[in-house]
């Protein structure tokens, strides 16, 4: 053991604000997403189907948008139920 | 023109009562006509917090039920002449009261007054939402805290959705206070600095409060910190909020408290 290190002040605390910070964005971002984002949605979505109308005939209801916000990744989910 | 404000969180115990108590007292002290209303039906301390506990007859309910005039509700601050409290009912249901009553109540206090401060009941219940009602500003208090920034974030959100002038296509002025602010803790990175909170919740500032032993000596006597201490941190930074309210451009700063070193030797109070 270190004689001087008895003396020493010990090491500061790290810091914990920005810790505080990241998550409160993380968060945020998230919870505010669903409400203020809807009419980007409903964009997307009509650009898909008429993405897919160029090529083949699809009801509009047989699309199915969704975004799942997570921490790290969002995940664009998009389900086409297309005629047999 | 009266201008009616919402002193609101969402988070309880983050300083809305204490706040709505100081910045009505500073408004009073700056010669405006105040009212300061408690919506905390069934929880009512502002009456404690002004030092009018004893001094309640009628109440909100009361007047919004027709069984009592906003005249005999009223009580008169004893220090401020221009400061008067409407107390909420501390036995009835949160559900008495009316929106049709309190409606009626608003634009009576808007005649009498120059400000109208709502103190908001914590949470996003009904009571939360009748006292931001009828608000033509908010002040959201915060503290730096994760959990207080959270439920300021979810009443910003609520105030441009719930409210008369949201109803109306029109925006509730908001502006942010943030309270029980340590200015060496938030240097040291122990505590969300006021940037990190103003980033995060992108509302302007009205002030910040540093964190103080005078709150709650102030609250202990009953008096609003802008009248037990006016020269103390707290009161100085209330009364600087009070006076952007009133439309004064001051610079923001955490005041500090100044030490008085005659007054600890001798025992006075200090300053």
């Amino acid at each position: 053991m270190n004689f001087f290190g008895l003396f020493k002040r010990s090491d500061p605390l790290p810091a914990t604000a920005p810790v505080a910070r990241e998550r409160l964005q993380v968060l945020l971002a998230h919870e505010r997403g669903s409400p203020r984002n809807s009419s980007k949605m409903t964009a997307l979505k009509e650009d898909i189907i008429d993405a897919i109308a160029r090529h083949m005939l699809v009801k509009p209801e047989a699309v199915k948008v969704k975004i799942d916000r997570r921490a790290e990744v969002s995940i664009l989910r998009i389900a086409v139920d297309i005629p047999a | 023109m009266a201008k009616v404000l919402v002193v609101t969180s969402g988070k309880g115990g983050v300083g809305k009562t204490t706040s709505t108590a100081a910045l009505g007292a500073a408004l009073a002290l700056n010669g405006q006509k105040v009212v300061v209303v408690d919506f905390d039906v069934g929880l009512r301390n502002l009456d404690l917090v002004m030092g009018a506990e004893r001094r309640v007859v009628y109440d909100l309910i009361n007047v919004a039920q027709g069984n009592a005039k906003l005249s005999q509700a009223l009580i008169r601050d004893k220090r401020l002449e221009n400061l008067a409290l409407l107390p909420a009912s501390q036995t009835r249901d949160k559900d008495a009261l009316s929106e049709k009553g309190l409606a009626r109540i608003i634009k009576e206090l808007r005649t009498l007054f120059d400000w109208v401060i709502c103190d908001s009941p914590a949470g996003i219940e009904r009571g939360a939402m009748m006292a931001m009602r009828h608000a033509d500003a908010a002040i959201i208090i915060t503290n730096p805290e994760v959990s207080s920034v959270r439920d300021s974030d979810r009443i910003i959100g609520l105030l441009d959705a719930k409210t008369e002038k949201a109803a109306k296509g029109e925006r509730v002025e908001k502006h942010l206070l943030i309270t029980r602010y340590d200015q060496a803790r938030a240097m040291r990175g122990e505590m969300l600095k006021k940037d990190d909170v103003l980033d995060i919740l992108s509302v302007p500032l009205l002030g910040i409060i540093p964190e103080s032993e005078q709150v709650l000596r102030a609250s202990n006597l009953g008096q609003p910190v802008t009248i037990a201490n006016p020269l103390s941190a707290p009161a100085r930074a209330y009364n600087d909020a009070a006076r952007r309210l009133m439309g004064d451009n001051l610079a923001i700063n955490v005041p500090l408290e100044r030490f008085n070193l005659l007054g600890r030797i001798f025992g006075g109070r200090a300053a």
